[in-house]
């Protein structure tokens, strides 16, 4: 006996690619549209990326929901799913599921200064939240932008970062884990640009999102800086497969049994200090 | 309280006239002490003493590969479809501890987002427990986690009294198929000896580990770092034996098959094992639960600590499964006495 599941969380949003463009050797955007609307994301969330014949993969969204009609994706071949996805280009359709999880607390951060901290890959997710204080800047305070790449062709969203150096509103810094001959900025960890911030800790908000081997030492240095525990939020990064809190793979090895993609991926350092592995 | 009489002798007219109604399952001798759960037509293949079956009832809810979605990729823009094939199924022999781990699934299943392929086919289980009147064998842990006796989650409850079943009406469902099948009223005396069987198993289920059950989530809450993971860590071959025949374990991985056509194709979900080396890792190359030790420690928390914080009852149903089926002896009494004997 065959019957159709009407309401089945499985189904798919289809999207169809309106751009793309290959950002680093690793790294390709997408510009994706629903067929079905705006897909009403908030920053920090991300979706289920579905190439039919291929599986699914979790990703990140990297605009910003203040951008209607379409949103991005910021894409590392680093699996399966992902290389495929390289090979994708405007025209070609994706489904969607999502978008899950628990967004950055934009309404907590809302009236303080903000210290974004990025490493590598981590501009993605950040970048949606980035975007969306830039487009309500009045609504913050100071806001300082450090970013950590590997080389400086490493760097993705180039042209945008140029508009924030430029920005009188916004403070950017950016560091290169090696040097390049062409590269006039600075050279080190991301770590050693925390210290030449000044903050007012008990009204700044650190959103830190990079690799995870980033976290330790970041965090470190903020709470050198006196940032309180629940005001430095992080994004983590888990294997989320199905994203609705059952399938098991992203489950956090923490005493409060958290699920990445539905207690996260956004976490203050608060809530998950005691985690085995951040 | 509604109780119903079937003598022992007309048992396989009963499984006759329900297969007559829909498909019948029921355990059934595999050789070598193994039963398994099976399609039955009459109750002479069924073993009505039998020590838990190696797959619990959990494949007739989430089967060990089920189809999500049906996708069609010919034209442009992608089609999917989602359709559940399910018929209207009986269980028949359930011990307490598989009626227990059906109703740790049920919370699980429900929770929002819902599953609904889950949710579905649950509707068209009809489930008849069965007693157990001792242990089913020396791995068995029910006492412990209060599961030796029948605590709901099922339509109809068989006792064995000798020369007959009592039954245990615990649905609208199970009233409506006992009263088709026009089964007598339990007496008074049916029902002395009911309270005869269950005051006897007092004497015989005990306490198996010799640790209050209500210590064990203070005793997880601080053992996180105890030796007892590495010691089962350096045995465990992470088979993942453990996790699939047990009656709560549920997750699962997700896989896209593309038909011949290369046009149309299907999404699976699959029984996956948090034992697998590569079950926490991520595409960026950070693995978040390396070490056999962390995810023996992590399936032994997914029983008795984490769904206490969450679902306020333990996860493990006392069935013995994990223990009989482990290749390298791994034996959870024994992890459960070692791991209090160092939090003392």
């Amino acid at each position: 006996m065959t019957e159709e599941i009407k309401n089945s969380n499985w189904k798919l949003r289809k999207g169809q690619i309106i751009a793309a463009k290959q950002m680093t050797a690793s790294e390709k955007w997408f510009d994706i549209k629903l067929e079905d609307g705006d897909l009403d994301h908030e920053p920090g969330q991300f979706v289920q990326v579905e190439l039919y014949g291929i599986g699914e993969a979790p990703i990140s969204v990297c605009s910003s929901p203040t951008k209607r009609g379409s949103f991005e994706l910021t894409v590392r071949a680093a699996g399966r799913l992902t290389k495929y996805m390289h090979g994708l280009g405007k025209g070609d359709w994706v489904g969607i599921r999502g978008p899950f999880g628990k967004p950055f607390p934009v309404k907590l951060m809302t009236g303080n200064d903000l210290l974004f901290v990025a490493g590598g890959l981590g501009i993605a997710p950040l970048r949606s939240l980035i975007n969306y204080v830039m487009y309500n800047r009045r609504e913050f305070g100071k806001t300082d932008i450090l970013l950590g790449c590997k080389t400086p062709a490493d760097m993705l969203f180039g042209d945008e970062i140029a508009g924030w150096q430029k920005r009188l509103d916004v403070n950017f810094s950016c560091t290169i884990d090696r040097s390049a001959p062409d590269w006039k900025g600075n050279v080190g960890l991301i770590t050693s640009l925390i210290p030449g911030v000044s903050i007012i800790p008990e009204k700044t908000f650190a959103v830190v999102v990079g690799p995870p081997i980033m976290y330790k030492f970041v965090i470190a240095e903020l709470l050198k800086k006196g940032l309180p525990e629940r005001q430095i939020i992080l994004s983590l990064e888990r294997h989320m497969k199905c994203g609705m809190g059952k399938c098991g793979h992203c489950q956090i090895d923490h005493p409060k049994n958290y699920y990445c993609c539905k207690d996260g991926p956004t976490f203050t350092y608060e809530e998950v200090k005691e985690a085995k592995k951040l | 309280m509604n109780y119903h009489i079937l003598k022992k002798d007309e048992l396989d007219g009963f499984i006759k006239k329900l297969a007559g109604k829909m498909k019948v399952c029921a355990p059934v001798a595999k050789g070598h002490n193994n039963f398994a759960f099976e399609e039955v037509t009459s109750a002479g293949g069924i073993a009505l003493s039998y020590i838990p079956t190696i797959l619990p009832p959990k494949k007739y809810f989430m089967p060990p590969r089920e189809k999500l979605l049906d996708f069609d990729i010919s034209e442009g823009k992608p089609k999917d479809t989602a359709s559940l094939e399910a018929g209207e199924t009986a269980i028949f022999g359930v011990h307490t501890c598989d009626l227990a781990g059906i109703q740790c699934l049920n919370m699980v299943f429900s929770e929002r987002p819902r599953d609904y392929n889950y949710l579905l086919r649950k509707e068209k289980v009809f489930i008849i427990g069965l007693e157990c009147g001792g242990y089913c064998d020396e791995h068995a842990s029910c006492a412990l986690v209060g599961n030796h006796y029948p605590n709901g989650g099922y339509d109809l409850f068989f006792t064995d009294l000798g020369d007959r079943f009592i039954i245990h009406v615990n649905t609208q469902k199970g009233e409506e198929l006992v009263e088709s099948f026009c089964l007598a009223k339990a007496a008074s005396a049916d029902m002395i000896a009911l309270d005869k069987v269950r005051e006897g198993k007092k004497a015989v289920f005990k306490n198996e580990i010799g640790v209050e059950p209500g210590k064990l989530p203070e005793i997880f809450a601080k053992g996180m770092e105890k030796k007892v993971w590495h010691d089962i860590g350096e045995r465990c071959v992470s088979c993942g034996n453990c996790t699939n025949v047990c009656p709560t374990c549920y997750c699962f991985d997700m896989a896209d098959t593309i038909n011949l056509d290369m046009k149309t194709g299907f999404r699976t979900r699959t029984w996956d094992s948090c034992q697998f080396e590569t079950f926490a890792a991520v595409a960026g190359g950070e693995n978040f639960r390396e070490e056999r030790a962390h995810r023996q420690r992590h399936r032994l928390y997914r029983k008795f600590k984490y769904p206490l914080d969450k679902f306020y009852r333990a996860f493990c149903t006392g069935c013995g499964r994990c223990t009989r089926a482990c290749m390298a002896k791994i034996n959870l009494k024994d992890t459960l006495k070692a791991l209090a004997a160092e939090s003392k």
